[in-house]
């Protein structure tokens, strides 16, 4: 039969959906685009560059005894005085430092026992699978912070470093299971087998079309593991199981709690190592929620939206889509017929 | 059928790890802990003291570890914890019991207000967008984000030192002496007021943002409009579709964290002086206290692993999908 | 195993229908194994299936779902060990037993998939998609020489102008393009067969005819041989040389898609082919097709069709029907066209179905309520 040509040529040429044909690029800057996501880097990025230069721009050496003892908020000391006359604002500028590193180190070591972990387990399968499922259980169910303060408790000085470690050895659990789920709905899809019946070997199937599917995942795994390991730092320098020479947030709050601040009254001694810690860990939660809102874009501007159409009178409700008539201005009516 | 087995093997085999693990640690760590308790006693004790208390703990120099494994699993299956190094000679099962009532009645209490009320905030939010209840959600998460102890530590300047409606510290009025009685149960609610408090707010975040996430998700499924089109109240589908299948990762969620109850709230324990195993622990491992350590550790071990065989049980209850996979 | 060399650069003759099949399953089977505590069952995919490609001719594999045709694509592209039978290559035995044999088999053997989407990966532009393809098979091109690769392919295809689409994600192409671009990381190898898995089921019919064209033009001008699988007989009739209907597993009849499709012998066959709804005949609305396809953990014993068919008899429950000739190089695995005494005698499917000429009220009411 003879092939009609005609039909060939025209068929293409006419069917590419008016989508908007975001280039590579711009896709990525879509995340950024999201204020919550945006605000969460800005405060990331100040503490980071406060962990950097906090050591030196510190008007004071967080060490040094002064003669102001227990002073209030002042020009010359803008948070105040420890009992012993050492400034408050030096110590939490250099306690940054320490804080970030432990923090990161912990998420990126504990983010990358879950991806070989998780992936290996969801694409390998059989026993492989279940061994590593069994393992990263294992880890899952024993409870961490008692297991952290156990440890931790028994090494005499736990450097920055090794609590570091320790918490990514106890916390990468959650983050591999996450990612074998994935893994194995992943590996169903056709173009997994399609790559496989092309001829694609196993190592370049796993890193090169498996993982870019996975990166958000993994991201929001890493905020979520760096928020933890904050926190757990943290609460160790409170309770003093850790090195108390080692500059944090958590170890102003151990002296401020040992010295009695809150009974002295004292408030300007805990409270701005607090609301630091806060900050920060919203700022690690609203990176999160921006990961999130762009993985699932039903999450989007959901509270927006809905206000927008509030305003014109009409009631957002689940399953309903508003139809809005307006009547158009003259001159736009002929342009709506092309 | 299948799956069930394979649940069970797996806890078990958990279980036994817990167990080495806890077996393992106090070993690794410097220091030699009958030495370290001959010297809090300083020479009162004599020399075959050393060799009682060495084979109390099992950790006699002529045995191989695996001898002393051996041991400790045989004393454990007798309900044998061990002698405390700093209550001694009070036996560790002895405090342990003392102290697990109070976590698991405050910390409960807690996590079921917390994920009732987050829940149900939850469902709204998810449901009804744009409202000002929107705002709920990054205040709750502000509260999460800001460490536990940090907040009962205000909580308790502004309510205890400042206005003076709740007592600082203390599970009860120690002038009391406990029993079971309005005055005492009504003492003990009343102490626990803050922390329980304290834990809710710190916790509702997760709560909410869970259910909110899963609402979202699921009242833009197909099956929700179904509903609505056939014309049922927005209450029937509310509830009866949309939160009946959002809640399933909600109620996992919730199982695990029941686990969390007895572990994760040493330091609300340190901050109220709240007498539960949280403080325990933290005493025994500021003392050095190995047996007490050990107790609590495989204590707190062991109710997060029978928290998740809840879990696990509920969610397939639950769902059905789960069920036919084994 | 012939060197790989040899297996890179197969002889093309100019004719098209060699006589010795370039593609060959003998005796094909496929079992899963059915998981369970105690349970030995398995389910039979596929059971003595004899299938031949030539080149430059196009072999339809048409069934319902779960008659095994998906399962029997995905064997004879060696994704899975089949549990019986032989695959052969040019006559010699195909089975691959590590990863050089398995690249040298999938350079002559490709597959294309039902889901144009599922098949291309979202996170990859094409350009990616088709790098991936030429640098396994053609050798690790790059610069100018890889950029005309890439244009030759998706010329091939008819996706021109080339830059139009070279950097495009699959969500930003229509499902026709789509399905297109999947052919064209198929052609880099250069196969000679190529196994279609229902590439125009989840196209929009107005699409379906471009990718149908194409394919014809690649069976003609690069004399690829095909197996086009689909569960739409009338395509098959449109587009392929040879049509084999499968039910079950098993399949029930071959031979040319003209008689296939415009005179089917075997029982189920006629169901598939007159079962289309026609607006004229409104009485064979009440003359509707009962049953549903067996389970294949325990599937019926003898002829497998026996539950739905008509003038199934005792013979037809408890042997299985081999493939019979019913005509010029056309096959039935029918009872009815043995010589056996105690064959079943054949009829109309639909006519013995309905008892009544005209359409009835009440017979239609109970014909739907019996359905549900």
């Amino acid at each position: 039969m003879a092939i009609d040509s005609t039909i060939l040529e025209d068929v293409p040429a006419d069917v590419a959906p008016a989508l908007a044909a975001a280039a590579p690029n711009k896709r990525k800057l879509l995340f950024l685009r999201n204020s919550k996501a945006l605000t969460g880097l800005a405060i990331m990025a100040f503490f980071g560059v406060i962990a950097v230069i906090g050591p030196w721009i510190a008007p004071y050496d967080p060490n040094a005894i002064g003669p102001d003892l227990l002073q209030p908020p002042s020009w010359s000391h803008w948070m105040g005085t420890t009992h012993t006359g050492q400034d408050i604002f030096s110590q939490i500028l250099v306690g940054t430092r320490g804080v970030l590193v432990v923090g990161l180190t912990a998420g990126i070591i504990a983010t990358l026992i879950g991806m070989v972990v998780g992936v290996t387990a969801g694409f390998v399968g059989g026993a492989g699978d279940e061994t590593l499922s069994a393992l990263s259980n294992i880890f899952l169910v024993i409870p961490q912070l008692p297991l952290i303060i156990i440890i931790a408790g028994q090494l005499p000085s736990a450097g920055g470093l090794t609590v570091a470690v320790i918490i990514a050895i106890t916390g990468w659990a959650w983050g591999a299971r996450v990612l074998r789920a994935q893994t194995l709905s992943l590996r169903k899809r056709d173009f997994i087998e399609a790559a496989r019946a092309n001829g694609e070997r196993t190592w370049r199937i796993v890193g090169a079309e498996i993982m870019p599917n996975l990166t958000a995942i993994i991201a929001a795994g890493f905020v979520g593991t760096v928020t933890f390991a904050v926190l757990s730092q943290i609460t160790l320098a409170f309770l003093g199981v850790t090195s108390v020479s080692d500059w944090n947030w958590g170890t102003i709050l151990f002296w401020a709690q040992n010295n009695l601040a809150l009974q002295r009254g004292a408030w300007w001694w805990f409270v701005p190592a607090g609301l630091c810690i806060a900050l920060l860990g919203m700022a690690l939660t609203l990176i999160n929620f921006g990961i999130d809102e762009f993985v699932n874009p039903r999450l989007r501007s959901t509270g927006l939206r809905a206000r927008d159409l509030r305003r014109r009178g009409i009631r957002p409700r689940i399953g309903f889509t508003p139809v809005v008539r307006e009547t158009p201005a003259p001159g736009a009516a002929k342009e709506d017929q092309a | 059928m299948r799956f069930l087995l394979r649940r069970t093997v797996f806890y078990a085999l958990t279980a036994w790890a817990a167990v080495t693990i806890n077996f393992i640690i106090p070993r690794l760590m410097p220091g030699d802990p009958v030495k370290a308790i001959m010297a809090k006693y300083q020479g009162r004790l004599d020399s075959s003291a050393e060799q009682a208390i060495r084979t109390l703990l099992g950790l006699q120099e002529d045995k191989s570890i695996w001898q002393q494994y051996v041991e400790y699993w045989s004393l454990l299956l007798h309900g044998n914890l061990g002698i405390s190094f700093q209550f001694f000679p009070t036996p560790v099962a002895e405090i342990i019991r003392q102290a697990l009532p109070w976590t698991v009645g405050l910390v409960g209490l807690a996590t079921i207000v917390s994920f009732t009320i987050g829940t149900l905030v939850g469902t709204g939010i998810g449901w009804r967008r744009g409202t000002w209840a929107d705002q709920l959600l990054p205040l709750s998460t502000f509260f999460s984000a800001v460490p536990y102890f940090w907040l009962g530590l205000i909580c308790i300047a502004v309510f205890s030192v400042g206005l003076g409606w709740l007592p600082t510290n203390g599970s009860y009025d120690r002038s009391l002496i406990p029993s079971l009685n309005a005055e005492f149960i009504g003492s003990v609610l009343y102490y626990g007021i803050l922390p329980a408090l304290t834990i809710v707010v710190s916790s509702i975040a997760g709560w909410i943002l869970g259910m909110r996430n899963m609402m979202v998700t699921v009242s833009s499924e197909d099956y929700v409009t179904v509903a609505q089109a056939k014309g049922l109240s927005e209450r029937r589908v509310l509830f009866g579709y949309a939160a009946r299948n959002a809640i399933l990762p909600q109620v996992s969620s919730f199982a695990l964290s029941l686990g969390f109850i007895v572990g994760g709230t040493l330091v609300m324990e340190m901050v109220f002086s709240y007498q539960g195993i949280g403080y325990v622990l933290y005493q025994a491992v500021t003392t050095h206290d190995y047996p007490l350590m050990q107790g609590c550790f495989l204590v707190i071990t062991l109710s997060v692993l029978a928290a998740n065989i809840l879990a696990d049980f509920v969610y397939a209850g639950l769902d059905p999908r789960t069920r036919q996979e084994g | 195993m012939t060197a790989p060399q040899d297996v890179a650069a197969p002889p093309r003759a100019a004719e098209p229908g060699d006589d010795t099949p370039v593609l060959q399953a003998v005796g094909l089977r496929k079992h899963f194994p059915v998981r369970g505590l105690r349970s030995h069952d398995v389910v039979h995919a596929v059971d003595d299936v004899d299938l031949e490609l030539h080149r430059g001719r196009v072999v339809a594999l048409v069934g319902e779902s779960g008659s095994g045709k998906s399962t029997i694509a995905r064997l004879l592209a060696q994704l899975m060990p089949v549990t019986g039978g032989q695959i052969l290559l040019h006559g010699q035995d195909a089975t691959v037993r590590n990863r050089r044999g398995f690249c040298a088999y999938v350079r002559r053997v490709q597959m294309i998939f039902q889901d144009p989407f599922g098949s291309l990966n979202p996170v990859h532009t094409v350009r990616y998609t088709l790098t991936r393809s030429v640098r396994i098979h053609q050798g690790k091109l790059r610069g100018q020489a890889l950029e005309d690769a890439l244009t030759a392919l998706l010329t091939r295809v008819q996706l021109t102008p080339v830059e139009r689409y070279v950097d495009k994600f699959p969500h930003e192409l229509s499902g026709g393009q789509r399905q297109r671009v999947a052919i064209a990381r198929a052609l880099a190898a250069d196969p000679e067969v190529l196994l279609a898995d229902e590439p125009i089921s989840m196209l929009d019919v107005s699409i379906r005819l471009g990718i149908l064209n194409l394919l014809k033009d690649l069976r003609d001008r690069l004399q690829i041989a095909i197996l086009y699988i689909t569960h739409d007989i009338a395509s098959a009739r449109y587009f392929a040389d040879r049509t084999m209907v499968m039910y079950a597993g098993r399949v029930v009849e071959s031979g040319d898609s003209e008689s296939v499709t415009q005179d089917p012998k075997h029982p189920y066959t006629q169901l598939l082919v007159r079962s289309a709804p026609d607006p004229e005949d409104l009485d064979a609305r009440a003359r509707g097709a009962r049953g549903e396809a067996p389970s294949l953990v325990r599937p019926p014993t003898g002829c497998r069709f026996n539950p739905r068919c008509p003038f199934a008899t005792d013979v037809c429950r408890t042997e299985v029907p081999p493939l019979l000739p019913v005509g010029e190089g056309r096959l039935a695995a029918c009872w009815g066209y043995s010589d056996r005494p105690d064959r079943p005698s054949l009829g109309s499917v639909l006519d013995a179905y309905g008892q009544r000429p005209a359409v009835d009220e009440e017979h239609l009411a109970a014909v739907e309520g019996v359905q549900r």
